[in-house]
């Protein structure tokens, strides 16, 4: 006993002089590292700290969602541009991909061969080359395209060009917001009747028929909202005036090649993912549903999407988490997203250990709100023991 | 009774029918949707396949007289299709970079080297302490092929180094020096020393939340200020750490993985032997746990292939750069197409076989367990 006793008391001891140890250690390298860099920062003359924030800049930004004018607008308010243009991109491909790889992957399965092999040929060519490839050739055929003078224009009002895309926009009366602020309101009260509805009928086992009445609760708070503010809401089309199109909303094609590229590429690891969750689905699962008399809709509805969304989630969300570390390649093609500008920052200012520090701290937090929303939505859908 | 002895022709079905015909009555034309879906797809890849081939091949042009600006006007003429002419002349700078071009077959050959190592390693009879010699052989012969100065071949700066081999050595040197790397950490996230856990868990998660390129930008501004005066690091010896830097952390999370699936009544009979630490992890759990999570390492380095590309944005002169900067003079501007895709073919042949060699791999690990 007390031998035994002795004995995990020594392996304690040990343990601990161990951790001790090794604190020791890193602590050492950490103050050998910043002492040779507090050294070298002091030799070549650049200054620490986040001070350079609040300096004027002169980058040039294009397509912004703050205003900001080179050589009047601060470092700060260019980084906070380049994360929203961050989060823009990876918010429109995260969709975009997502739509085109659910389509793709289930062409995977389709009982055609033609079409199953189409898909498994688009997956393959797409998922084995390098992402920053993918950009860069989008890039280059976009530049090839003609001048603005003989731009595509396959439908009316869209004209493609090697300035970009040019799009119609919609011009916004401020009154709008309220227009807006009743549409999302109503959704919410939609949201809750249909909650209401499910929850009875889960109680009682009688459906109501609330599909009217949550269009309703849809429909009307904005149109009334609309009409009582009279806001105005026009589609101003681009046109030609001189040499160039003029109007509406752009594209830039370093944005296109951007959004582009990451879809294609994203887009075949979204097939395989989808083909493998439904895929994952027990096939008896099929027939059980069949056998008790279900259609083709409620099944895939009610039984197969349910039970392949639980095996979809999770890498789903690495794959989206991939393809916002992917946007990061902006500056290859020279799209002003948050590495960009802190990239130019860098090499403006010297500031690397701020701009590195910069780009991770922002890269981790969108990594750890979209892993907790994504755990979120796991649990959501996970199985539920009633 | 009569009945039962009566003689009754067995049922039988037709005979399976053979042939094109009904394959395709099967596959193609199974059903409505599927009749549907085949004359769909054929349509689409019928008119991408006609425009391809159309560009790539019937209006291609495949030689040049010369390279000057005024022989490459006839690729720009209008209805002229693809300029292949522009790999004839560009296939050596965008294979081997700015390499001497006298001395040009050493980093051939150590392409040469790299497909035979990797071929080598394919071979299941090998895998044993063999192939860590033929390896270490390898990587060494490239490593004086390339850099020269002994043997009487004339030295090569770093600077002049492109193309596949860069690409390829950075890809093979990153994820063979990630892996004891990865091993160390997959441990430590294992250990039941609490520092040492939390260090790891600090490293793995901090790399995997950041992307590649905030890592190479670390090597490429961060790292010369960590350094005291006087000593200095490559550019390329820079990026190759950030490389088995961020591998490392990816590759532990999937070590551990299989660490943990390692049948815990191995573990206790590597005790009751009375192994040691070192022992028990190093000749009982870590060779099961790699066999076990081998086909997710195989995708990894596919992603870590790829992935090399991105030294690129800090200056690094592997294949795709080179293909970049081969359509960068005026005489090739504009004829980006061509280089990149036939770039995109070499990463494609590469990615592609490791990852048919992944299946198989996977299929006959399951077949013998």
């Amino acid at each position: 006993m007390s031998g035994r006793s002795g004995e995990r008391r020594r392996s304690d001891w040990r343990s601990r002089l161990a951790q001790a140890f090794i604190l020791l250690s890193v602590g050492a390298l950490i103050w050998f590292l910043v002492d040779t860099t507090v050294a070298n920062l002091q030799a070549r003359g650049i200054s620490t700290g986040f001070g350079f924030l609040w300096r004027v800049t002169s980058l040039p930004i294009p397509n912004t969602w703050l205003a900001y004018t080179a050589g009047v607008s601060t470092y700060g308010r260019a980084i906070a541009i380049g994360f929203l243009n961050t989060i823009t991109v990876s918010v429109v491909v995260i969709v975009l991909a997502t739509v085109l790889g659910t389509i793709i992957g289930v062409a995977r399965l389709s009982s055609s061969w033609l079409m199953s092999r189409a898909a498994g040929a688009y997956v393959e060519a797409m998922r084995n080359v390098p992402v920053l490839l993918h950009l860069l050739f989008w890039y280059q055929l976009l530049l090839k395209l003609p001048g603005p003078r003989r731009a595509f224009n396959p439908v009316t009002g869209v004209f493609i060009s090697n300035r970009g895309v040019r799009y119609p926009s919609l011009e916004m009366d401020t009154a709008l917001v309220w227009t807006l602020l009743a549409l999302v309101a109503g959704a919410v009260l939609a949201g809750f009747l249909a909650r209401a509805n499910r929850l009875h009928g889960e109680r009682t086992g009688q459906g109501r028929r609330v599909w009217p009445l949550v269009l309703l609760a849809i429909m009307v708070p904005p149109l009334a909202a609309w009409q009582l503010t009279n806001a105005s809401l026009t589609i101003v089309l681009p046109e030609f005036v001189g040499f160039d199109i003029r109007g509406g909303s752009a594209m830039t094609p370093e944005l296109a090649a951007l959004v582009i590229g990451l879809t294609t590429y994203a887009s075949a690891f979204v097939a395989e993912i989808v083909r493998a969750g439904i895929q994952g689905v027990p096939r008896g699962q099929r027939e059980a549903a069949g056998a008790l008399g279900l259609r083709k809709t409620p099944t895939l509805r009610l039984v197969v999407l349910p039970q392949a969304l639980r095996i979809i989630v999770p890498p789903m969300t690495s794959e989206y988490l991939g393809i916002i570390k992917n946007s990061s390649l902006a500056v290859a093609v020279g799209y002003p997203d948050l590495v960009a500008v802190v990239n130019s920052m860098m090499s403006d200012t010297g500031q690397a250990i701020e701009g590195v520090a910069i780009i991770m701290l922002a890269f981790l937090a969108i990594s750890l709100a979209v892993s907790l929303f994504m755990n979120w939505y796991n649990a959501h859908v996970a199985l539920t023991a009633r | 009774m009569s009945d039962l002895a009566s003689p009754s022709l067995p049922a039988r079905r037709p005979p399976p029918k053979q042939g094109p015909w009904a394959w395709a009555a099967k596959n193609l034309f199974g059903s409505a949707g599927a009749t549907i879906a085949t004359l769909g797809s054929a349509a689409i890849i019928g008119s991408v396949l006609y425009w391809f081939l159309e560009w790539a091949v019937l209006r291609a042009v495949w030689t040049l007289p010369g390279a000057t600006i005024a022989d490459t006007e006839a690729c720009r003429a209008t209805g002229v299709g693809a300029c292949w002419a522009l790999i004839g002349e560009k296939h050596r700078f965008i294979l081997l970079g700015l390499y001497p071009y006298d001395q040009q077959w050493r980093p051939a050959v150590c392409i040469a080297v790299f497909l035979v190592l990797y071929l080598v390693s394919t071979d299941r009879r090998l895998w044993n302490r063999r192939l860590a010699v033929i390896w270490v052989l390898g990587l060494a012969a490239i490593w004086i092929l390339m850099r020269g100065g002994v043997l009487g071949l004339a030295p090569v700066s770093e600077d002049l180094w492109g193309g596949l081999p860069v690409t390829l050595a950075l890809a093979t040197f990153g994820i063979a020096l990630a892996f004891p790397l990865a091993i160390m950490v997959a441990l430590g996230r294992m250990s039941s020393n609490r520092t040492v856990r939390f260090i790891c868990l600090i490293y793995v998660e901090l790399i995997r939340g950041v992307p590649l390129i905030s890592v190479l930008f670390m090597a490429s501004v961060m790292f010369p200020l960590f350094l005291p005066d006087g000593i200095t690091v490559s550019k390329l010896l820079r990026a190759q750490v950030a490389i088995i830097i961020f591998a490392a952390a990816y590759l532990s999370e999937t070590i551990r993985g299989g660490l943990q699936s390692v049948d815990k009544r191995q573990i206790e009979a590597a005790d009751a032997l009375g192994f040691g630490y070192w022992t028990k992890m190093g000749l009982v759990v870590i060779p099961q746990a790699l066999r076990l999570v081998l086909p997710p390492i195989v995708s990894l380095c596919i992603a870590f292939f790829k992935n090399t590309s991105l030294v690129m944005i800090i200056g690094i002169f592997d294949l795709l750069n080179a293909a970049k900067r081969s359509v960068a003079e005026p005489a090739w501007q504009g004829f980006g197409t061509e280089a990149y895709l036939f770039v995109a073919l070499i990463y494609f042949v590469f990615c592609f076989a490791l990852s048919r060699y992944g299946q198989s791999l996977e299929k006959r690990l399951d077949g013998s367990r």
